[in-house]
């Protein structure tokens, strides 16, 4: 049977999804629509992260599935059922800041603070994924192994070309990544 | 978005019978492109059915033979990090990590990659200009309008878009092969064959049927494999689609080329060979510019640019020769 939008629009279509969203189990109801993004806002309350472009161009709503970082506005609530999300209301531990969290201070690595929690969930997981030997497209040779030590200013600014910052915070958000690295 | 619904099927014969016999459902897997179009009204499928659970399809296999099979399932950033990707196929890893960011990587997938559609403005506007890609019959505003990122081959008067896959053009230089599942069993289409090009029917991006599904990419063992490299050129440095690229790899015998494989991307509705140039430059020697560049232009007799990208026969065969060249630097 054929339902016009206005008709299915109107009936309950909600799915059920149980997500631990920073440590915590959540359940909720929502149509298949609705991105992980407007979830995470609008039925949970974390406004963390936000709601800029809405087409994965500028990454201010970038949290962490399982531990890496994606785009929340370009992918379905309801196809992350037992997945873990992490915002950035989820990265201090015991009321102290994260690391890269306490460099963005350090660093000014911020004005207006509008792409901000997207930018510190993305550099969060830079330099984890430079740990883990991931190169980029600033890597000299992808043959070789690459270590962190590897993570220059220029591997940073590839790496974080995801996540855009009109304010163009751009050398301290840099500074605040790679002294993160280095302490870490 | 409008409404739809989403599902996940019970195994691969599940998801395929279903695509086959329902023209409105759509697989989604990464969907970081299908989400943009379904935000945009390019596409509105009435149901979702999401793969991303089916069995043994993420995997990234090393073959004893040299080869790779990387499963329609496994995530960009996975297949461009994968030790044995860089080191027999860096044109893969490359063109992986030349493509989007890192955030779109973790989550796009490779059956996905290479079903992206076209970037072009016309197709994706939020006003729905005529576009035969997005609506058959309505015209092609690109073809007299702007055109400057779009193809200099292959293009025909219905629709003159250009294919935005990195990966797509390294996969076609290597000539890899797509394992598809459909209603009548699996099957390989040679990547060279998987897109089409846009004739009268720009609707259709690929050969791919209802019911069908890729399972996984095959790269065969190359002798060119080691010595490849990809080269993008963008309006931007990074995060950005193509403006002209190009996959190069080569085998080197005693300083001069015993065989080479280049295809471009930015230049048509699919990954561009460059056959000719491949038989010209046997025989070359690396270090030879003027040459090379010689046995280059064979390819690009055929060009045909628009009223607005002229510039891109020449910036591609430059491209070509980078990339050629850099890939020789590796043998």
């Amino acid at each position: 049977m054929i339902q016009t939008y206005a008709e299915r629009a109107q009936s309950d279509v909600r799915m059920e999804v149980s997500m631990t969203v920073n440590g915590s189990l959540r359940t909720l109801k929502v149509e298949p629509r609705t991105t992980l993004l407007d979830a995470l806002r609008d039925e949970l309350g974390l406004t963390g992260p936000k709601k800029s472009c809405d087409r994965g161009e500028c990454g201010a709503c970038t949290v962490h599935i399982d531990g890496r970082r994606i785009l929340s506005c370009m992918t379905l609530a309801a196809m992350h059922d037992g997945q873990l999300i992490t915002t950035i209301e989820g990265l201090e531990s015991n009321g102290s800041l994260h690391a890269v969290q306490e460099m963005f201070i350090e660093h000014d690595g911020f004005q207006c603070g509008f792409c901000t929690s997207g930018q510190i969930m993305s550099a969060v997981t830079v330099i984890e994924e430079a740990a883990a030997g991931w190169p980029s497209a600033a890597t000299e040779d992808v043959t070789k192994p690459f270590t962190i030590e590897d993570l220059s200013p220029a591997e940073i600014r590839e790496r974080m070309s995801g996540n855009l910052c009109r304010c163009s915070c751009y050398p301290n958000i840099v500074a605040a990544v790679a002294e993160a690295a280095r302490r870490r | 978005m409008h409404p739809f619904t989403l599902s996940r099927p019970a195994d691969i014969s599940a998801a395929i019978t279903a695509h086959a016999h329902d023209a409105h459902l759509a697989f989604i897997a990464g969907g970081t492109d299908l989400i943009g179009l379904m935000k945009d009204r390019v596409t509105l499928p009435d149901r979702l059915l999401d793969i991303n659970h089916l069995p043994d399809m993420a995997q990234i296999e090393a073959l004893h033979d040299g080869g790779l099979r990387l499963g329609s399932l496994a995530r960009m950033s996975d297949v461009a990090a994968n030790l044995d990707v860089r080191s027999r196929f860096p044109v893969i890893a490359e063109s992986l990590l030349f493509a989007a960011s890192g955030q779109l990587r973790n989550m796009a997938t490779i059956g996905g990659n290479i079903m992206q559609r076209t970037r072009c403005a016309y197709f994706r506007d939020e006003d729905d200009l005529p576009c035969n890609k997005r609506r058959p019959g309505s015209g092609c505003s690109a073809r007299y309008g702007f055109n400057r990122n779009l193809a200099i081959f292959g293009w025909s008067d219905d629709c003159v878009a250009t294919n935005p896959s990195d990966l797509a053009v390294a996969f076609s230089a290597l000539d890899a092969i797509v394992l598809v599942r459909g209603l009548r069993g699996q099957r390989s289409i040679p990547f060279t064959e998987f897109h089409r090009l846009p004739g009268n029917t720009p609707e259709r991006d690929n050969v791919l049927d209802r019911g069908d599904l890729i399972v996984a990419v095959e790269v065969p063992a190359r002798i060119e494999g080691r010595a490849s490299h990809y080269f993008k050129l963008r309006d931007r440095q990074s995060y950005e689609f193509a403006l002209v690229s190009a996959a190069a790899a080569v085998a080197v015998r005693d300083g001069r080329i015993e065989s080479a494989r280049l295809a471009m991307g930015g230049v048509a509705h699919k990954p561009w060979r460059l056959k000719a140039a491949e038989s010209a430059l046997r025989g070359i020697s690396l270090d030879n510019a003027d040459a090379l560049r010689t046995a280059i232009a064979t390819s690009f007799t055929e060009a045909r640019p628009l009223a607005q990208n002229a510039f891109k026969v020449e910036l591609a065969q430059r491209v070509a020769l980078r990339a050629l060249e850099t890939a020789g630097a590796r043998v």
